[in-house]
């Protein structure tokens, strides 16, 4: 799964594809859970930086990151099984 | 010291601005922001109360001209006598149904009268006509959904052998509907057929994401311009009420590829469904510019001016990116405007 490679972010959580033209709104931790995997940053790299700095436990996150991840690839933020 | 600015008289159809706007303002719009030619611009309306009539911040002068079903004697009278007034430099047609009548005087204007006029040609208007728009695709290498003309609702119950509902009815100019069922597809022929005449055109539906592209070509094969839009507001009529320009590089490789084929002259417009398999159909060809042609201005590419200076005979280099991520929001604006200036459009035929 990857961040599709023309995806604009803004600072505000403001989510661009210029390709379709559709626009998302998503709030800070979901911006910096984009943020990393634009960086090509693994899942379980991102579940440390997540669980080590919000109050938050491993599963929690697990159940959340992933069904976060299948909303990106529903709304062709992100594409499955591309690098 | 600025560059002195060249002048140029222009007449422009399609003045009106209601719910299905016509592409007349927004052309003004470009053509007001010419940084080469300073525009006087004649306005041509069809009715009385088309609003670019009343806009004389954009319009200098605004002439009645007969609809087109008066045949083209009566339109190049008419256009004779306004010729001879304000000396035309070139004029810009901005309606599917009038285009034929200006395609076939346009050597009239430019030999006898001395006035450009920048359109496509009687072949490339013919062919890619919706009725004809299979045999265009295949002709061109374009992936179009399978339509087929028919002539009466005695035609429908044998669709079903050639499409599965629900289809798409078609008027030969404009409107189209979605028919889920035989009933409903007669329904619309008879809706349809009354307002625009036959035939009825019946379109394969295609599931996906309707996009489209404003572009101009130079007659020779080459784009001059072309900008990618999506409708994100659509009105009850189908119509963009607010849009975004995309960055769509297969998108821009179709527009490039027809207009390279056909040698396209003058602007269009192209309706396009792009399905969830990413396969592009071409839906129409709209043989001028669309109403939403001011976003290529605010883009960065003056469609309107490059169509001008194309007309003129100069040497119209292509444009080679525009901005994504641009908008377009409609808006509808009263003008208070006096029964005298009505009055004059009304009984004279020209303000």
């Amino acid at each position: 799964m990857n961040i599709k490679k023309n995806i604009a972010l803004s600072d505000s959580g403001f989510v661009f594809d210029p390709s379709s033209g559709d626009s998302f709104s998503t709030n800070p931790i979901g911006l910096e859970i984009i943020k990393m995997l634009k960086e090509g940053k693994s899942a379980d790299e991102i579940k440390k930086h997540v669980v080590d700095n919000y109050l938050t436990d491993e599963s929690s996150f697990e159940k959340d990151f992933y069904d976060f991840v299948n909303v990106l690839v529903k709304l062709k933020v992100a594409e499955e099984g591309k690098k | 010291m600025a560059k002195k600015k060249k002048t140029i008289t222009v007449a422009v159809t399609g003045l009106n601005a209601i719910d299905s706007p016509g592409p007349g303002v927004p052309v003004i719009r470009g053509l007001r922001e010419s940084k080469e030619y300073d525009v006087r611009i004649i306005g041509l309306s069809y009715e009385a109360l088309e609003p670019g009539i009343y806009m004389h911040d954009l319009v200098d002068k605004t002439y009645q001209i007969p609809f087109p079903s008066s045949g083209m004697d009566s339109l190049l009278t008419r256009l004779q006598y306004i010729h001879s007034i304000e000396k035309i430099d070139l004029i810009i047609p901005n309606f599917d149904a009038e285009l034929f009548s200006f395609i076939k005087l346009a050597d009239h204007f430019d030999k006898v009268m001395g006035i450009k006029v920048f359109v496509p040609t009687e072949q490339q208007f013919e062919e890619r006509h919706k009725a004809n728009l299979d045999e265009f695709g295949k002709k061109h290498g374009i992936k179009v959904p399978y339509s087929k003309m028919i002539f009466s609702t005695a035609e429908i119950p044998m669709l079903k052998d050639k499409f599965t509902y629900p289809l798409v009815v078609k008027g030969k100019f404009y409107d189209a509907s979605i028919a889920y069922t035989p009933e409903q597809a007669a329904n619309y022929f008879n809706k349809i057929s009354a307002k625009w005449g036959l035939p009825i055109i019946i379109q394969q539906f295609v599931h996906g994401q309707e996009v489209n592209v404003t572009a101009l070509g130079d007659g020779k094969g080459t784009t001059i311009g072309a900008v990618a839009m999506r409708k994100t507001y659509i009105t009850d009529k189908g119509k963009a009420w607010a849009g975004i320009s995309i960055s769509d590089d297969n998108l821009m490789k179709m527009t490039t590829k027809m207009i390279k084929s056909t040698k396209w002259r003058g602007g269009l417009e192209l309706e396009i469904i792009k399905t969830n398999e990413d396969h592009y159909y071409l839906l129409e060809i709209n043989p001028r510019f669309p109403a939403w042609v001011y976003l290529a201005v605010g883009c960065g590419q003056n469609h309107p001016d490059a169509l001008m200076r194309l007309a003129m005979g100069e040497d119209v280099k292509p444009f080679k990116k525009y901005d994504v991520g641009k908008m377009f929001i409609r808006y509808a604006y009263d003008m208070i405007v006096g029964l005298d200036e009505f009055e004059k459009i009304s009984t004279l035929g020209e303000l």
